[in-house]
């Protein structure tokens, strides 16, 4: 099995934003980046693909700042085998220009299986893998949250509301991972020694423009202040008054 | 005149109705650039309900028909749309930001060579400009961007653009489609338990946190739900569904779903900051938790200090009887 797996560096969830002075980005200042959580997912699944199978590669690739080598090492240290950091300071808003950048490094890769993320907890585009699939003219099949393959075959499943959607594709193929497809390894102090040997390859790319200009990022509205109804099951029914009377929700 | 295209949806040959939020935010579009939307629905054949999208303001409704879009197609219905789209004169391309939609609308858009915003929660035209309002970081921040792209593509959240009716002539067609035999097919639907809504998608929304003390609890949070008849849906924070109490499919929050419900009640959810950021842009939130400085407190609009195991019950109660 040769799998590619493309992962993103993202602010930790627990991160508070704060916007920068030119009002159209993050204030990175002490914020602590982190692998995409739902990358975690991708790299895991292609570790235990390749161990499975008993031979094959997971290769790493990340768009991204040069810091961005950190990302790639701690997937490396999860037990990945080489990188390869696409690197740019400038990631346009357009999913679609990441996706070329992507596309072009992975084309002709003999890869069978091209891992993603659903999406990432930064900018929720939700969109670059399925992209890079129509890029590649691969099959794709997106948030997959189980996964059995046989042979040429896979069968996923993807959550739909109130349901699951059961999905049959070859293989190559591109597939986005959900939570709930595995549970992800944290790295060994002997994964992380290891990751520091490991081949990771730096490659400048330029990425053009796009079709998404920022105009201005904003705090969300605050929420006026709300008020504490009562204490204990007695407060009860005045709340649900509040919420017939006042907030006209029931 | 140019056109806006709403890319509904259909299940199991019933329209979903989230497609009546697109064509409403896609008329709100085509208002603005003075353009028609046609309506649009990949199907084995016309679907009931497809013949009411005028009321919410689509001037066309065409059926993109074939036989192997009885179910969701990936690449046959993205093929469809895309040929559909290039037939020429489309300004923007509006789809929901559903589990389809997601797949969907990324397909499209690369087919097109364009951009896409996806998860929009307000549109507008500037300059005759698509401008869309996105949250990021799970809503923590808002980006307001301008889409260069002819067409504008974008996907939007689900339980945001409330339907308006709006009636327009909304002429039925059925168009007869034909695409190769995808590689990637949808073998089969398990359907969830029967009436269980989706948190993305439900008007209420009742999450559960760690103050429930077990999996089992989860029954007082069900209880709540089944009180409000079948509009309401179960929520879990990520430290419940990290301890396996409850499916991921649940979890609210910035490595969940992001939910903008009517009404949220949060019930032993203490309120970090990545549960917040999933929630806030609820229309109403209610909090129920025994320590008065919890975090959630700060973003509710009512609380109730106190055993989640006494008032969540009486709750209940009082709800059966608003409906009884």
């Amino acid at each position: 099995m040769k799998i590619a797996v493309c992962v993103k560096r993202v602010p930790d969830s627990e991160t508070r934003v704060k916007i920068a002075a030119d009002g159209r980005r993050l204030d990175e200042a002490g914020v602590k980046f982190v692998v995409n959580p739902y990358d975690e997912f991708a790299v895991e699944e292609a570790l235990q693909r390749r161990e499975k199978a008993g031979a094959g590669e997971v290769a790493v690739i990340c768009l991204g700042p040069a810091a961005a080598q950190e990302t790639i090492r701690t997937a490396l240290a999860m037990g990945a085998d080489r990188g390869i950091l696409l690197q740019t300071d400038a990631i346009p808003a357009d999913g679609l220009e990441t996706a070329k950048a992507l596309a072009a490094e992975l084309k002709d890769g003999g890869w069978d299986l091209i891992l993603f993320g659903k999406m990432a907890i930064d900018d929720y585009n939700h969109q670059v893998g399925p992209m890079v699939a129509e890029l590649l003219g691969l099959p794709c099949v997106t948030a997959v949250a189980h996964l059995a393959l046989d042979g040429g075959k896979g069968v996923a499943e993807r959550e739909i509301e109130g349901g699951i959607e059961v999905v049959e594709f070859p293989i190559p193929a591109v597939l986005t991972t959900d939570k709930g497809l595995n549970e992800p390894r944290y790295p060994a102090l002997k994964g992380i020694m290891a990751a520091k040997k490991k081949p990771l390859e730096v490659k400048p790319v330029q990425l053009g423009a796009g079709g998404v200009e920022i105009l201005a990022m904003t705090p969300p509205p605050e929420r006026k202040d709300g008020k504490i109804v009562g204490e204990g099951p007695d407060a009860v029914p005045e709340l649900v008054r509040l919420l017939r009377e006042e907030a006209k929700v029931l | 005149m140019s056109g806006v295209l709403a890319v509904c949806e259909q299940r199991d040959a019933v329209l979903r109705k989230v497609s009546h939020e697109v064509v409403t935010g896609a008329r709100r579009l085509a208002d603005a650039l003075g353009a028609n939307v046609e309506a649009v629905v990949c199907a084995a054949a016309a679907v009931p309900g497809s013949d009411r999208l005028g009321a919410f303001g689509a001037d066309q409704v065409a059926t993109l028909a074939n036989a192997g879009f009885a179910r969701y197609a990936p690449e046959g219905c993205a093929q469809a749309i895309a040929e559909r789209v290039k037939g020429g004169g489309y300004g923007a391309v509006v789809f929901a930001a559903s589990a389809t939609g997601k797949d969907l609308a990324p397909r499209v858009a690369a087919r097109l060579g364009v951009a896409l915003a996806a998860d929009v929660t307000d549109v507008a035209v500037d300059g005759g400009a698509v401008v869309a309002t996105r949250p990021v970081y799970a809503g923590k921040a808002l980006l307001r961007v301008k889409l260069a792209g002819k067409p504008a593509v974008l996907s939007l959240r689900p339980n945001v653009f409330t339907p308006v009716e709006r009636p327009k002539a909304g002429a039925a067609e059925v168009v007869a489609v034909s695409v190769p035999a995808g590689r990637v097919t949808v073998r089969e639907i398990k359907a969830a338990e029967a009436g269980a809504l989706d948190v993305a998608e439900a008007q209420i929304v009742i999450s559960g946190g760690r103050g429930l003390k077990e999996p089992a609890n989860f029954k007082v949070i069900e209880e709540l739900a089944r009180a409000f008849g079948g509009r309401a849906a179960v929520g879990a924070s990520r430290a419940v569904v990290d301890a396996g109490w409850r499916p991921h499919a649940d979890q609210v929050g910035q490595t969940g779903k992001t939910v903008s419900p009517t009404l949220y009640i949060a019930v032993g959810i203490s309120g970090a900051i990545q549960h917040l950021a999933g929630m806030r842009t609820s229309k109403v939130i209610v909090a129920i938790n025994k320590d008065k400085e919890a975090p959630i407190f700060k973003v509710a609009d009512y609380g109730v200090v106190g055993d989640l195991f006494e008032i969540v019950p009486r709750l209940a109660a009082e709800i059966k009887k608003l409906h009884g």
